[in-house]
């Protein structure tokens, strides 16, 4: 195909693919009676932002979001990056077979195990807390995997020399092989952040108390609520997937960079 | 633990003398490569292993979802054959797989091969692909339900014009499974779209070069030169979506928000037939018969996979 009509067909599907969004950002900043309207709305008003954002706990429901998502971010990161440490350059006894048993943890999935992991969670415990809703997101076989493989691109060298200064392996991770990865660390802290600020399902099992109420629950309920109040429901979905596209735009190209390392396995 | 270690290598070396520094920084490295792993272990085992050892032992109890268990042998397994819900849920599951996998993989190949080479603004056209992705799959359900409101939402009055302006996209069972199909596809396709282009990228242009010498058009080029070359990352894709479609969120979350699993059962996933039996019906045991037949089911097709392609290489066979 010659470029041009490449490049035309290329901004033609963009657009239709974004249509959809664009339209859910217009609808919200219309009036309330021009909702369904197919036209340029006739003025454009915060009505129903602000009705959202003062009558409804959406803050709350961010916040709680926001404690989930960078909690488990921050703690899966520290986590991984150490067993993908041990894994990829300590020897020790089982090493293999622990790998392997980490890596078959990847065929499954939460929806899968969602009804005994719920019974564990009330076992121990977790339902209705901040923990129930952090613990269970952090052990995901896919970032251990992810800086393993990095870790095993690293000169031994590098670590060597940190040997040689007398490192113990705790400095050794943290001030050698931690700046090392920083890179892959950042692509995974986008993804992580991401993969919880948008997780519904684990949160609409493990939690009932509203004041733990994630963003996707809130929304979710919402929309169970309002019923055909589409002007606030839809103001409150536009305001549950900001972070979500600042997030985006500001990790855009590590969040490319694992998602393209992912398919080389 | 430690003491053992040390009274096991006290006897091989003569009483009094400093441990060999090899002996020693060996076990000074084990110590730490198991402490490093531990707590990433020992999570896994609680929220991954546990889980699935413990639907096993669920399975054999009826709950009544206050706390009481009865044992009742293997009746969750012998109810399964008679529910017909449940069949309609596996069909329906069958079905969106056999629709979004191939259809899925043809649109995300199109598009991989539509932005592979530059053109202006290419590096944005591949990022406005992909957006639907990053949104959450809650709200990509909510957005869809306003569009595709009856009547008055904005994809029926736009379609009026070619005589779809009363069709129910959601509320209809004939078409509700494909309006779901046709989502998650917008959703996903970016996705797919961008691992293909890793595969594409890492095609040496030189081969093309030398196809087009010999006369290849388009078509040729793709057919013998790229298809080929593709295959793993081809089947990777394949089989990333197939596990999505049948266990993944996407068979969940946007079943949840946008159609509860109806019209009239047409939507209801297996993943969503369980999470409704454990809790709404409450029926954690029978929940957990299921699941314990999809673990069983996930277990023996990825051991099936790995023998057929030896070993798990993608690119084998």
């Amino acid at each position: 195909m010659p470029v041009r009509l490449r490049a035309i067909v290329g901004y033609v599907l963009a657009m239709v693919t974004v249509a959809p969004l664009v339209w859910l950002l217009v609808a919200v900043l219309r009036p309330a009676d021009e909702l369904f309207e197919v036209s340029l709305p006739s003025r454009l008003t915060l009505d129903n932002l602000l009705y959202v954002l003062t009558e409804v706990p959406i803050g709350r429901y961010m916040l709680n979001s926001a404690i989930v998502s960078v909690a488990v971010t921050v703690i899966a990161l520290v986590l991984h990056s150490m067993a993908a440490y041990a894994l990829a350059r300590l020897r020790f006894p089982g090493r293999r077979v622990i790998f392997s048993m980490i890596v078959s943890t990847l065929l499954v999935s939460l929806p899968v195990i969602l009804v005994p992991l719920f019974l564990v969670a009330r076992e121990l415990g977790l339902l209705d807390t901040y923990a129930g809703l952090i613990l269970p997101a952090i052990f995901h076989a896919f970032g251990i995997f992810l800086l393993r493989q990095y870790y095993l691109t690293i000169p031994r060298e590098l670590e060597e020399a940190a040997d040689l200064d007398g490192c113990g392996y705790l400095r050794r991770w943290w001030q050698v092989v931690v700046p090392l990865s920083r890179p892959v660390l950042s692509s995974l802290a986008v993804l992580f952040f991401l993969a919880n600020w948008n997780a519904f399902l684990w949160p609409l099992t493990a939690t009932r108390d509203p004041e733990l109420r994630v963003v996707q629950v809130g929304i979710s309920t919402l929309q169970g609520q309002y019923g055909s109040a589409w002007n606030y429901v839809l103001a409150a979905t536009v305001i549950a997937a900001v972070p979500t596209l600042v997030a985006f735009v500001l990790g855009q190209r590590r969040l490319v960079e694992a998602i393209k390392t992912s398919g080389l396995k | 633990m430690a003491t053992v270690a040390d009274s096991g290598t006290a006897v091989r070396r003569p009483s009094g003398a400093a441990p060999p520094p090899v002996w020693n920084r060996r076990r000074r490295e084990a110590l730490a490569g198991y402490a490093f792993v531990a707590p990433d272990l020992l999570g896994l085992m609680m929220f991954v292993g546990l889980p699935m050892v413990l639907a096993i032992g669920v399975s054999l109890f009826n709950a009544d979802g206050f706390g009481g268990y009865t044992y009742v042998g293997l009746d969750n397994f012998r109810q399964m054959a008679g529910d017909t819900q449940l069949w309609q849920s596996v069909r329906v599951t069958v079905t969106y797989t056999a629709a979004f996998v191939p259809i899925g993989f043809v649109v995300s190949l199109g598009l991989a091969l539509l932005v592979r080479d530059h053109f202006p603004g290419v590096g944005l056209v591949r990022t406005l692909f992909f957006v639907p992705h990053v949104i959450s799959l809650v709200v990509v359900g909510i957005a869809w339900q306003f569009l595709l409101v009856d009547k008055q939402g904005a994809v029926p009055t736009l379609l009026r014009p070619v005589g779809l302006g009363d069709t129910s996209f959601l509320g209809d069972p004939s078409l509700a499974l494909g309006s779901l199909v046709a989502i998650s596809i917008w959703f996903l396709m970016g996705y797919n779209m961008l691992i293909l282009l890793g595969g594409l990228k890492d095609i040496p242009k030189e081969y093309e070069e030398a196809a087009a010498i010999d006369g290849a058009g388009a078509w040729q080029n793709f057919r013998h030169v790229i298809w080929p070359l593709l295959r793993p990352t081809s089947f990777f894709v394949l089989v990333n979506s197939v596990v999505g479609s049948v266990t993944g969120l996407q068979a969940f979350d946007l079943v949840y928000v946008l159609t509860q699993g109806g019209p009239a059962g047409s939507t209801s996933s297996v993943v969503f037939y369980i999470y409704q039996q454990a809790f709404t019906f409450n029926d954690h045991g029978y929940a957990a018969a299921l699941t314990t037949v999809v673990v069983g089911f996930l277990v023996a097709a990825t051991a099936t996979m790995f023998g057929l392609t030896k070993g798990g290489r993608f690119d084998a066979g």
